[in-house]
């Protein structure tokens, strides 16, 4: 067997194991799906650990309304095929019922607002484990993230207090209330994650490929023109190949210029990359402790 | 191409983080914004070099104190090798984080300032490190730019540590001195005209000529069970699988297993990995095994070959590492996770601590304290399937949870 030749094998395999023991530590585990390429990935690796059954868990999908069109396709398609239960809590309702107040301005973005919907949507649903693609390498608060990390009743992260992990040993006891956070795919890198989806053929949404869109330039980074970004009317739009390597909503997830049409040459164009993944997430550039900040309260 | 996971060991100011920046930096692994966030935080600081440390330090509480708290991982490749560094603090206070991210290392770096050479903090660095087994340990001697690249310095501080070496439980382990400048850049990627007088490889050059066989042992292999699949489709019926992953060695397709804890025979009928049927499931990887036999499984059980059965048995000695504010005392229940297995254990017996400087045992112990490491008796309420720690890494170790707040309280290795 050619299983663990490679890295990426390894990672695999691990990432298997995760799954495995959420299924059977946990009563009532949702795997958090944003239509990204890191929950795409999450799902094959899921098929893979419960084959021939069906993944035990369903989807759930924070909706921020300002998705881009394609993501929303993608998601829906992809449910659809591999038979499995979506469920799609919206952070319109959140503002609507006078939760959370929407942000105006320049920079104003619903990525924070989601944690309110997320955190209702738990207790809603009773979820005590919550699966989702963040990585230790996107971000440094994420490089101290455990593969299980516990979350109070508001919650919330406790970057002081961890608890260990020790050899591959996962701890998912806790209280009534508290919910554990997943990260299977918690060591690998972008590069990672792009060789697997080119080695596996995993079908990934359009923007994740050189197209042509409508954009303008600020702050050095390639803004989306759309309905949902705010533009003041100096800023020119500009038509370009454009692809996105993160996705995100559409206020605040920034593209790059490229030519890359195929998955071939995105992974070339990772590897050759000098920026960093989130160098182009518009929600990282508030602060230096900006991904810390909204990991305390409750964010993904 | 592997992964391979290196834990870093070095006191408060030795340089670990810079260490970490300057691999990073030099193996071109730190991207243009990340770089650039290091000079804006630098220069903001008044500092006249690059604080590579900016790049690992994530937390806020971190960079205010300037120092490291919790483990990071950081991940670069080269052509070779994908490699992930385990940063822990070394401060006296955190042993449970050095215990922890070595025990998911295959290797490590004990750093040294040479302008203090080996000091407490070494003692146990290097103790904790050879307690969990690591195969391969590099000593890198650092801030040899301070000590005027001193041949004399390097070999009396290598002397120190030869001295130190004798005491080891864990003799086979290889340990690599290297001398280095990580604010320099001296012999960590780059090799240096500076010291002549070194002959060896880089830091870096060290670990890209590591093949599996310096780093991992080969044992025999155990199965636990994580999860039974029974789909209960028309098209998979009867099927029944057993997932998990496969440590310590490989299982084929015919091979003779007993199923434990009934000790039930059987032969294994097909590997899955996914959709795919394979004759062997080699060691690490996460499958599903079907036998011929119905036999009763279920999470915690475990699937070992007929000739090779690990020892069941309802009590266990082991050193353990405390991770907890609250003590461990004679009498109390913890819940034992052993693999993906749990039991209930009463503390029966603590025999004594071990001093982690090397400096001997201490009989008279009432409980144990966060960061001490002891030799303990546990009392079980099921009999588990160990491998004492020396023979099998993975069936050999378990770790404790308290049972009022779940927590992870200690780790343990079975004598």
């Amino acid at each position: 067997m050619s299983q663990d030749t490679s890295h990426i094998n390894a990672l695999e395999n691990e990432a298997i194991y995760i799954f495995r023991e959420v299924a059977a530590q946990f009563e009532k585990p949702v795997l958090l799906f944003s239509g990204g390429k890191d929950s795409i990935t999450l799902v094959r690796l899921a098929q893979k650990a419960f084959w021939p059954a069906k993944i035990p868990f369903p989807l759930m999908h924070i909706d921020t309304g300002h998705n881009f069109p394609e993501t929303i396709e993608f998601r829906d398609r992809l449910v659809e095929e591999l038979g499995l239960e979506l469920i799609v809590r919206n952070v319109q309702d959140s503002i609507d019922q006078g939760k959370v107040k929407e942000e105006s301005g320049r920079y104003s973005s619903r990525n924070s607002l989601q944690t309110t919907t997320l955190l209702d949507a738990i207790e809603e649903f009773k979820f005590d484990a919550c699966i989702g693609g963040a990585r230790r390498d996107e971000e440094k608060a994420r490089a101290k993230e455990r593969i299980f990390s516990v979350r109070d009743d508001f919650g919330q992260w406790d970057e002081r207090n961890q608890r260990p992990e020790l050899f591959d040993m996962l701890n998912g006891q806790i209280e009534l209330g508290q919910n554990v956070r997943v990260f299977p795919i918690s060591n690998w890198t972008e590069l990672d994650v792009w060789s697997y989806i080119k080695e596996e053929e995993i079908e990934i949404p359009s923007i994740y490929f050189a197209h042509k869109r409508k954009v303008f330039l600020r702050d050095g980074l390639i803004w989306s023109h759309s309905d949902y970004v705010y533009q003041e009317e100096d800023e020119e739009v500009l038509e370009r190949m454009v692809r996105f390597r993160t996705v995100g909503d559409m206020s605040c997830t920034a593209a790059v210029f490229s030519d890359a049409t195929d998955i071939e040459s995105v992974v070339e164009e990772i590897r050759d990359s000098s920026i960093s993944e989130r160098g182009a997430r518009i929600d990282d550039k508030r602060s230096e402790a900006a991904m810390e900040k909204r990991k305390q309260q409750g964010y993904f | 191409m592997d992964v391979l996971k290196i834990a870093t060991a070095g006191s408060v100011d030795d340089g670990k983080s810079t260490l970490i920046g300057r691999i990073l930096y030099d193996t071109k692994s730190l991207t243009s914004d990340k770089l650039e966030a290091i000079e804006k935080t630098s220069k903001s600081k008044g500092y006249d070099y690059l604080d590579f440390s900016l790049a690992t330090d994530g937390l806020v509480a971190e960079r205010e104190q300037g120092i490291t708290i919790d483990v990071a991982h950081i991940y670069f490749s080269t052509a070779k090798k994908s490699y992930i560094i385990a940063d822990t603090p070394g401060h006296v206070e955190y042993t449970r984080n050095m215990v922890t991210g070595a025990s998911t290392s295959q290797a490590a770096i004990i750093l040294i300032d040479a302008r203090k050479g080996v000091i407490e903090q070494t003692n146990r660095h290097f103790f904790i490190n050879n307690l969990l087994r690591i195969k391969d340990v590099v000593v890198a001697i650092n801030k040899m730019d301070l000590v005027d690249y001193s041949e004399e310095t390097y070999n009396a501080i290598k002397a120190d540590f030869e001295e130190l070496m004798a005491k080891r439980d864990y003799q086979d382990q290889k340990i690599t001195f290297i001398p280095v400048s990580a604010l320099k850049g001296d012999n960590v990627v780059n090799k240096t005209d500076k010291m002549s007088w070194y002959t060896g490889p880089t830091l870096l050059d060290h670990f890209e000529a590591l093949d599996r066989k310096d780093i991992f042992n080969v044992g025999t292999p155990r199965f636990p069970v994580q999860y039974v699949i029974r789909p209960k489709t028309d098209e998979h019926h009867d099927f029944r699988g057993f997932a998990g992953k496969v440590y310590g060695g490989e299982l084929s397709v015919g091979d003779e297993v007993v199923a434990l804890p009934s000790q039930t025979r059987s032969k294994i009928k097909d590997i899955y990995f996914y959709d795919k049927k394979y004759q062997t499931a080699s060691r690490r990887s996460s499958v599903t095994i079907t036998l011929e036999d119905e036999i009763n499984i279920s999470r915690g059980d475990m699937l070992v070959r007929a000739e090779d059965l690990p020892t069941i048995d309802k009590q266990f000695t082991a050193t353990i590492s405390w991770m907890d504010s609250n003590k461990l005392t004679p009498g109390k229940k913890y819940v034992v996770q052993h693999g993906v297995n749990k039991v209930l254990a009463k503390v029966d017996n603590i025999h004594h601590k071990i001093n982690p400087d090397y400096s001997g045992i201490d009989t008279d112990v009432e409980g144990l304290g966060m960061n001490d490491i002891a030799q303990v008796t546990f009392k079980l309420n099921k009999p588990i399937f160990y491998d004492k720690f020396k023979d099998h890494r993975t069936n050999g170790s378990f770790i404790l949870i308290d049972t009022q707040t779940n927590s992870t309280v200690g780790a343990g290795f079975i004598s």
